[in-house]
């Protein structure tokens, strides 16, 4: 339905419809392992006597929980399922794929000669036949998030009770309207494949979010302040406002644990101070980012322009191409960033978004460098790309966010080294003149081959002369990739390093989405272009 | 899987003899589809896939729930009601839960083609070959993506609000680059009957684009003469489309929201030349016509002469303010007038011209400043003609300011937004003082 379902772009929280309805009950049972080898194993025979080369199989079971509030209503409480097969084959050095929800016997071989077929029929539109890195069977074997608190077994009721209380003391507090909600996600998939592997992963997610809103009835202005949580990789623990993961600065910022209460109740009073708030003159400050806003610099400027298949075309006609060019990368002196920027990308962070044992082609995860003393080192790959930097095997970044969803490189956690020396957020603020300290995402926008962006925020402190002087609005940076990051002048050190992220990463066509985190300790960069953004209509 | 109009009212008139609950709505809707993709002028992915869901929300009061299921024997139907009813007793009380609708009457639309249901992966990798082979016969590089539906959606309650519409539908993207990177071209199609699709003629607008644009030179960001094509248009207007709802406007959070709780509606707020509706039978852009809650769709006027006219709410908002219940529209057209886009540079002295806007964002609801970039062929007009490409820019514009700076309207097209994959009507437009913002090195 094309407009349904868009809300109002300002209040609008992402709410992606990724399947089905069910019961509570029925979120927490899993799927027998033994019916799945022998599905499995249906298809890669089928696959196989009808001539594929390679050929895996991905039989998901996708549950989703979303509790919607506004103000002091529960809007919706929604448990979604999707259950299905998609097989996926190379024939004639190409591939196909076919997925569907009905998944007996008789029609997981019938998928598997069909994707075949189609595979046959793309291979003469090939100029080079896939060339997949080897990759050793690992038999049957499991890997679980190391959640404490499956959030899918909590009782509704206390989810809901949790967002009606901090839509009532950010209302208490200042804000005139509250959205909140809680994601709930586990991904329950099996992947099995011609080369050997059966692999059963169960996969939990989690994401409370609110935006409060204040209104000036007077001037008709309105100003909002969103969460400054973070999407992580974990269960109902995330939100047990441990004192450890508390972070005090002109705000309380959070790590792996999170206050949404203490939250609320400061964003309802930043929301209406920022109504007040000095508009920003624009011109040239030092930055000091905190981790809550920087994972979105670093995903836009680091994370995606180092995919492997940006670089070579595969996105030309979406997501787009690349700034680093394998030239670049091959002359072994192209300076990402000054000598203090070390970027490496991870599928292994314990709290992490893109943390799982293996990934959707059966290639176990592990930590790489990308940016190393400023220089491009290494890009993310996936199997049928390896050959092409001459890795011998896939740095385990394939992922498909559905069982219907043909699976392709998506991008890990790529995150930014905390400093070596140390160095806390106060000190470094201490030695900015003329600087603007930003805390959460806000606005974002860059080009389709990574130089020029834009990033706002949620809340702007104005520096003068080591000292925090207030909030400002109507702040966004805008810069090239490469000048960013070689202004890179300070970093804080590990006793800050915190993660940030994306619930919904969209990629591909058809489009998919993909959960990725990014870690960083507070960051400095110096001289960059600030705008004003305030007009009239 | 796919259910005719019969097979949809049986399963769901089955499914709702198992309900016990006060009031309950049965939706049903399935699609059978295929795609492929392409770069580097080969194959890169191609697939299909099939889904089918029954959604059951049952209601005690004002308190709901809701079930789904994609089985359809007899005791599966029974489940998912049963479901259903356990979810709605075990929900808190929502004050805003509306009563369904009884029958409703809904104007006809026809947006499935049989060409389109029966498009096969052959005819898929002919239809890329179209767009592949000329590219690499021009020494290009070409990337795109066709993706086919045929689907349908159906929705039965228990007070006999029966609907169905099948539909069918096609898009198709490409981008073609330059073997040296320095030029790009794009071209999208949208549309319900396969057969209309050309991807070869999408793809020589591409490819000229490519060897057009390449050699790019660079230019002061500042204010200015824009010709906007279609593709530019949508994505700038779609994001107004979408701040279109009345209860943001009423409690004081939208560009359409004035002090004191009042709302904008019934000012001109844009150009007088500025016409915009929505019409789910328009022959060229057919959508089901009626809405997921039952609400019958129908031609509404969005803007008039420049004047705001209606926003789009929810039953209980509607109700709540004494308003008329006008629900999200499932397109948008935009009047404009006869002159092509060559016309249009023709009577340009000088300005630039825009191929497609990307990756846009809101920077302030409160004036709906966007912020993107331009992409795949810009260039300098100056004296009626194309001078030379030049390199892109970012820009930071309302759609609210550019409607006003409006000069021109060229002749409307379906086209379908590289945002959002949406399809709407619209007319290339050529605009003052359009702000740019700053430069970027990409391609």
């Amino acid at each position: 339905m094309y407009l349904a379902g868009m809300g109002a772009g300002a209040l609008m929280l992402p709410i992606p419809v990724m399947g089905n309805h069910m019961p509570p009950e029925a979120l927490l049972g899993q799927m027998d392992v033994a019916l799945k080898k022998e599905l499995a194993d249906v298809a890669l025979n089928a696959a196989r006597s009808s001539g594929a080369t390679y050929a895996d199989i991905r039989i998901g079971r996708y549950l989703n929980q979303y509790v919607i509030t506004r103000d002091n209503k529960v809007e919706n409480t929604v448990n979604t399922e999707s259950y299905g097969a998609g097989v996926r084959v190379l024939a004639d050095g190409a591939w196909g794929f076919v997925a569907a929800d009905n998944i007996t016997r008789d029609n997981i071989a019938s998928m598997a000669k069909k994707a075949v077929t189609i595979a046959k029929a793309n291979a003469r539109l090939l100029e080079q036949p896939v060339v997949l890195a080897p990759q050793q069977g690992y038999g049957e074997v499991s890997w679980k998030t190391p959640i404490e608190k499956n959030a899918l077994a909590i009782p509704i009721k206390e989810k809901a009770d949790l967002l009606l209380a901090v839509n009532d003391a950010a209302m208490k507090s200042g804000a005139n309207y509250m959205n909140s909600l809680l994601f709930l996600v586990n991904e329950q998939k099996y992947f099995a494949s011609t080369d050997g592997s059966y692999i059963d992963q169960d996969v939990h997610r989690i994401w409370p979010i609110f935006i409060a809103t204040a209104i000036d009835p007077a001037t008709g202005k309105f100003e909002t302040r969103q969460s400054l949580s973070s999407p992580m990789g974990m269960g109902y623990e995330y939100l047990d406002g441990r004192k450890e993961s508390k972070v005090a600065s002109v705000t309380t910022l959070y790590g792996n644990h999170y206050d949404m209460l203490e939250d609320a109740t400061a964003a309802g009073k930043q929301a209406v101070e920022k109504l007040k708030a000095k508009s920003v003159e624009a011109g040239k400050y030092d930055l000091v980012l905190d981790p809550s806003h920087l994972w979105l610099t670093i995903h836009e400027s680091v994370g995606h322009p180092l995919e492997l298949d940006r670089v070579l075309g595969y996105e030309a006609n979406f997501a787009g191409t690349s700034f680093a060019t394998l030239d670049k990368w091959k002359s072994k002196n192209f300076k990402y960033g000054s000598d203090r920027v070390n970027l490496f990308a991870d599928k292994t962070q314990p709290g992490s978004l893109g943390a799982v044992g293996y990934d959707d082609e059966g290639v176990k995860t592990k930590q790489w460098d990308l940016v190393k003393d400023g220089t491009l080192v290494n890009y993310q790959a996936t199997r049928d790309q390896a050959h092409i930097i001459g890795e011998k095997e896939s740095h385990g970044c394939c992922y498909a966010d559905s069982w219907s969803s043909v699976q392709f490189q998506r991008m890990p956690n790529v995150s930014l080294a905390a400093g070596k020396t140390p160095l806390s957020v106060q000190d470094m603020i201490k030695d900015v003149k003329k600087g603007i300290y930003i805390i959460c995402d806000g606005s974002f926008s860059i080009d389709q081959q990574r130089y020029n962006f834009q990033f706002g925020g949620q809340l702007f402190y104005e520096i003068k002369d080591g000292q925090i002087a207030g909030q400002l609005r109507d702040v966004a940076y805008q810069s090239n990739t490469q000048e960013f990051w070689n202004s890179c002048a300070a970093i804080c050190d590990e006793r800050d390093y915190r993660l940030g992220g994306s619930f919904f990463d969209g990629k591909g066509q058809p489009e998919q989405v993909s959960s990725v985190s990014h870690g960083s300790a507070t960051t400095r960069f110096n001289g960059v272009n600030v705008i004003n953004t305030a007009r009239k209509i | 899987m796919l259910f005719t109009e019969q097979q949809a009212r049986e399963v769901m008139q089955k499914a709702l003899q198992y309900s016990k609950a006060d009031e309950c709505v049965v939706n049903l809707q399935g699609s059978d589809s295929g795609n492929i993709r392409y770069a580097n002028n080969a194959v890169s992915t191609s697939g299909e896939n099939s889904t089918t869901s029954l959604v059951v929300t049952s209601a005690f009061g004002k308190k709901s729930g809701i079930a789904t299921i994609n089985e359809f024997d007899d005791a599966s139907l029974e489940k998912v009601v049963r479901r259903s009813e356990e979810l709605a007793q075990l929900a808190p009380e929502n004050p805003e839960y509306m009563p369904i609708l009884g029958p409703q009457k809904y104007s006809s639309s026809n947006a499935y083609f049989k060409s389109t249901a029966a498009f096969s992966p052959e005819q898929r990798a002919n239809a890329a070959a179209a767009s592949i082979l000329p590219a690499r016969q021009r020494k290009l590089i070409a990337a795109g993506y066709l993706q086919h539906n045929n689907g349908f959606q159906a929705m039965l309650n228990s007070k006999g609000l029966f609907a169905y519409h099948p539909s069918t539908d096609v898009r198709f993207s490409v981008t073609v680059r330059n073997e040296a990177g320095t030029g790009s071209g794009y071209a999208s199609r949208g549309y319900n009957d396969i057969t209309k699709l050309d991807t070869g003629i999408a793809s020589k607008i591409a490819m000229d684009k490519a060897e057009g644009s390449a050699k790019a030179v660079a230019i002061e960001p500042g204010k200015y003469t824009v010709i906007l094509e279609p593709a530019a248009v949508a994505v700038l207007l779609e994001n107004m489309f979408f701040n279109m709802d009345a209860r943001s406007a009423d409690e004081g959070r939208s560009f359409m929201s004035k002090p004191g709780g009042k709302t904008k509606v019934g000012e001109k707020l844009v150009d007088s030349k500025v016409n915009i509706y929505s019409d789910p039978t328009h022959p060229d852009l057919p959508t089901a016509t009626w809405s997921e809650d039952g609400r019958p769709l129908e031609r509404t006027n969005w803007i008039e002469n420049g004047v705001m006219k209606n926003l789009y709410a929810s039953r209980y908002w509607a109700e709540n303010k004494g308003a008329k219940s006008i629900p999200m529209p499932n397109n948008a057209i935009m009047e404009g007038g006869k002159a092509s886009l060559d016309d249009m540079i023709k009577n340009t002295k000088r300005g630039i011209l825009v191929t497609r806007l990307w990756y846009i964002r809101s920077v302030d609801p409160q004036t709906l400043l966007l912020t993107g970039l331009t992409r795949d062929g810009t260039f300098l007009i100056e004296n009626g003609k194309i001078k030379h490409p030049v390199k892109n820019f970012r820009f930071n514009e309302s759609p609210i300011i550019m409607l006003n700076n409006l000069e021109e309207m060229g002749r409307p097209e379906r086209v379908v937004s590289g945002e959002s994959n949406i399809n709407y009507i619209l007319p290339p437009l050529k605009v003052r003082d359009f702000t740019f913002s700053s430069l970027s090195d990409a391609v």
